[in-house]
């Protein structure tokens, strides 16, 4: 028993060795080696200061940027440092109250807008960091960011098309826009 | 559903079922009785760990040494994890400063991670350092897989062999299971990650002053290592909160791919190694064959489900139809870049494996859609299952189905020539009945409890279905959650912690015994009254076996939780 008792411990810690240690420091240097940008972050520069990654999504608010999707982080939203969804369930009330605030923000921010609101911008994301929105909730908010920049629509309507990406490999996934990305160009264009 | 939604399935099922084969016959290599050019290749390395272990590599147990190793290898894991956690301030490669975790989470945690459950009472950013992250849950999840496979391993054996004492040294076929087949998988799947975007580092989290929030955290660590093994070994434990669903844990569509792959590439490729290793590769295809039977259709209706939208929704001004520009349908807790189709089947197949991953919150699925998921726990874990456990659960419902099918015909019933007998149905049954009725009385005594009602986040039917989606979880050793339950309390805790254990272990132990039995019988040469159990016929037979097992045990619970649910939704109420 005592000899199996050895048995184990010893085992335990050599494997702990080789998976626990060695196998996270030799991705942790071929990562590094081949994907340096990857690994830590992918991290966005303006100015050659970082304003974030390209991968976790940030609150904007301003009508002359585009919006992500709603995040349901506490205490405030894109909380990079405790991601969540909202968990809340299909018939729960505050799930349609919800989107009827998040409606009637979008309409109040863009009067002239009557078009129906794409789902994705009265739902949260899983994340509460959902990087992107679909090509069809950036489209919605041409008009809003056209008005409060007095830039043509069709000119941002161009910034948004150069800035959607398709299905990875023509095959994966959605079609998405990222909105940091989106939103620097709009500001590079200025 | 969209030609889309469809395209992505069948996308998945074809690539898996790809690498059935070259993986399936390269994990029969690795687990063969006699040498081979994979065992020879790292046969020094493994020789030198046997060494300092003090292990008798030839050393051929019993089937009872063979499990009180099992036990005392978890349990020397569980007690590692739970110090870890517990001693964390003070160790290294803590640049957040997190402190000791509280004794009933880090122990509900060390059960969860060492029972290849990963369910989560807590947040991983906000809580666990890197350090306990490496080197204590990621650990488990190669042990806890790499147990599953030895099990799995130790059972093939009793069917092979014949007139035999003993079932293989649990050390070899555990460091086998870690050295052969997890670890390379997981160094190609690590790298693959970090190329989309999984960050890998001990950099502490980076503030950033964004465009217009303000400052946001930017969390790190060494993640893509980590999940790599999550899925590989069908553990599910997030490095992050929102566990795929995070961008730094799944950032694009491939990545996703990747993962969903991972989870079902060994589960899927052991039935080709069972098939392998008793001498008739199509018994493995029928099984994997069974599988797909059960696990498509359900896919597809979770899928389908989610397309149409929640009906909440319907009277408001909002677009959700499927479109080239948007993929619509229910996106509360989705994720843009997988819209329908990627959550869909990801939520599909971390509950067909025991995995328990998600890349959608659970609990914002829609009624019919979060049944599913919910069914295919309490099917048992064997629709692929976790790695080595689905197997073995399955192989155990197939001892169920060939004894069904004997008391039909008035004929003692057989399985790849060995006869089942008193001794192989109580233990078969004891594999079925454990989570059974770990589910129905562990929901009961939740409900009953108000410290259990207490943690319910969500109103009506709906809140039922998070206490009866936990212990699901827990008892079948999958590890996803409705998460707007508040898990984190001293009941659940220490409810879900009994759950998790004795779904795990006492279900391997009883599978062990049915293999020493098995390996003593002599083998019985098919007769014109054996039922064969490579056709269709069968495949059918077990795969109904399954179904209403799963079926008589928990439609009346379903029906307080989703059903009533969905009735509710299409009324308006």
């Amino acid at each position: 028993m005592i000899r199996l008792i050895r048995q184990a411990l010893v085992m335990l810690l050599l494997m702990t060795a080789i998976v626990g240690v060695a196998y996270p420091a030799v991705i942790g240097g071929l990562g590094n080696l081949l994907f340096p940008q990857q690994a830590a972050g992918s991290l966005v520069q303006r100015d050659g200061k970082p304003v974030g990654s390209a991968l976790i999504g940030q609150a904007f608010t301003a009508p002359g940027y585009f919006w992500g999707r709603p995040s349901a982080t506490t205490p405030g939203p894109y909380n990079g440092a405790s991601s969540t969804g909202s968990n809340v369930g299909p018939t729960n009330p505050a799930l349609a109250d919800a989107a009827k605030q998040r409606i009637a923000a979008l309409r109040a921010a863009d009067p002239g807008n009557t078009a129906p609101v794409p789902v994705e911008l009265v739902t949260a994301s899983g994340s509460g960091l959902d990087p992107e929105i679909s090509p069809a909730a950036a489209d919605f908010q041409v008009s809003r960011v056209a008005r409060a920049r007095g830039m043509d629509p069709g000119k941002v309507r161009e910034l948004v098309a150069a800035n959607t990406q398709g299905r990875q490999f023509g095959v994966l996934g959605e079609p998405r826009v990222n909105v940091l990305a989106l939103n620097l160009a709009l500001d590079r264009s200025r | 559903m969209t030609a889309n939604d469809f395209f992505q399935i069948g996308l998945f099922v074809a690539v898996l079922l790809v690498t059935v084969k070259p993986l399936g016959a390269y994990m029969a290599l690795v687990f063969a009785e006699t040498p081979n050019r994979v065992t020879r290749f790292g046969a020094r390395a493994e020789g030198l760990l046997y060494r300092l272990a003090g292990v008798r590599a030839d050393e051929d147990m019993g089937w009872k040494r063979y499990a009180i190793a099992m036990l005392a290898f978890n349990v020397a894991g569980l007690a590692l994890v739970y110090l870890l956690q517990r001693t964390q301030q003070w160790l290294p490669l803590n640049p957040q400063h997190f402190g000791a975790v509280e004794p009933g989470l880090a122990m509900n945690t060390a059960i969860s991670f060492a029972s290849n459950t990963n369910w989560q009472a807590y947040g991983g950013e906000s809580t666990m350092s890197y350090f306990t992250q490496a080197t204590g849950l990621a650990v488990q999840n190669f042990l806890s897989a790499a147990t599953g496979i030895a099990v799995l391993v130790a059972l093939v054996r009793g069917f092979v062999r014949r007139g035999a004492d003993a079932v293989g040294n649990f050390w070899v076929d555990m460091t086998r299971a870690t050295l052969y087949v997890l670890l390379p998988l997981s160094l190609v799947v690590a790298l693959l990650l970090v190329s989309q975007g999984v960050v890998q580092n001990v950099s502490a989290y980076l503030d950033v002053a964004t465009v217009q929030q303000g400052t946001q955290t930017l969390p790190m660590g060494p993640a893509a290592s980590q999940i790599a093994i999550k899925m590989l070994g069908t553990n599910g434990g997030g490095f992050f909160n929102a566990n795929s669903a995070h961008p730094f844990e799944n950032p694009t569509p491939f990545s996703n791919f990747i993962e969903m792959l991972s989870i079902f590439v060994i589960p899927a490729a052991l039935c080709y190694t069972f098939g392998s290793m008793v001498g008739d590769r199509r018994q493995g295809w029928a099984i994997l064959a069974t599988m797909l039977l059960i696990f498509l259709p359900l896919t597809v209706g979770l899928v389908a489900a989610e397309q149409a939208g929640n009906p909440a929704l319907h009277g408001l001004a909002v677009d959700a139809q499927a479109s080239a520009l948007q993929s619509g349908g229910n996106m509360e807790g989705k994720e843009t870049r997988f819209g329908i189709a990627s959550s869909g089947l990801f939520a599909a197949i971390t509950t067909a494996a025991s995995c328990g991953a998600v890349n959608a919150m659970h609990d914002s699925l829609t009624p019919l859609g979060g049944l599913v998921p919910m069914w295919l726990m309490q099917l048992g874990e064997v629709i692929f299952g976790g790695v080595g456990s689905g197997l073995y659960g399955m192989l155990a419902f197939a001892v169920v189905a060939v004894f069904i099918a004997g008391l039909m015909v008035g004929r003692t019933p057989e399985y790849l020539g060995k006869k089942i007998e008193a001794h192989e149905m109580k233990m078969a049954s004891l594999a079925v009945l454990i989570p059974c009725a770990l589910v129905v009385i562990g929901t009961a005594v939740a409900v009953m409890s108000p410290a259990g009602v207490a943690g319910v986040a969500n109103p009506g039917a709906h809140g039922f279905s998070e206490m009866l989606y936990a212990v699901s979880s827990a008892a079948n050793n999958n590890g996803s959650a409705f998460g707007g339950l508040s898990a984190n309390t001293p009941f659940w805790n220490v409810l879900l912690g009994i759950c998790m254990f004795l779904a795990r272990f006492p279900l391997a132990i009883a599978m062990l015994a049915m293999a020493g039995s098995l390996a003593a019988k002599r083998h019985v040469p098919p007769s014109a009254g054996t039922l064969p159990t490579h056709t269709p016929l069968f495949v059918t037979l077990l795969a109904c076996v399954v179904i209403v097992v799963g079926a008589l045990t928990f439609l009346p619970a379903l029906a307080l939780g989703p059903i009533a649910e969905q009735l509710m939704s299409i009324s308006g109420h």
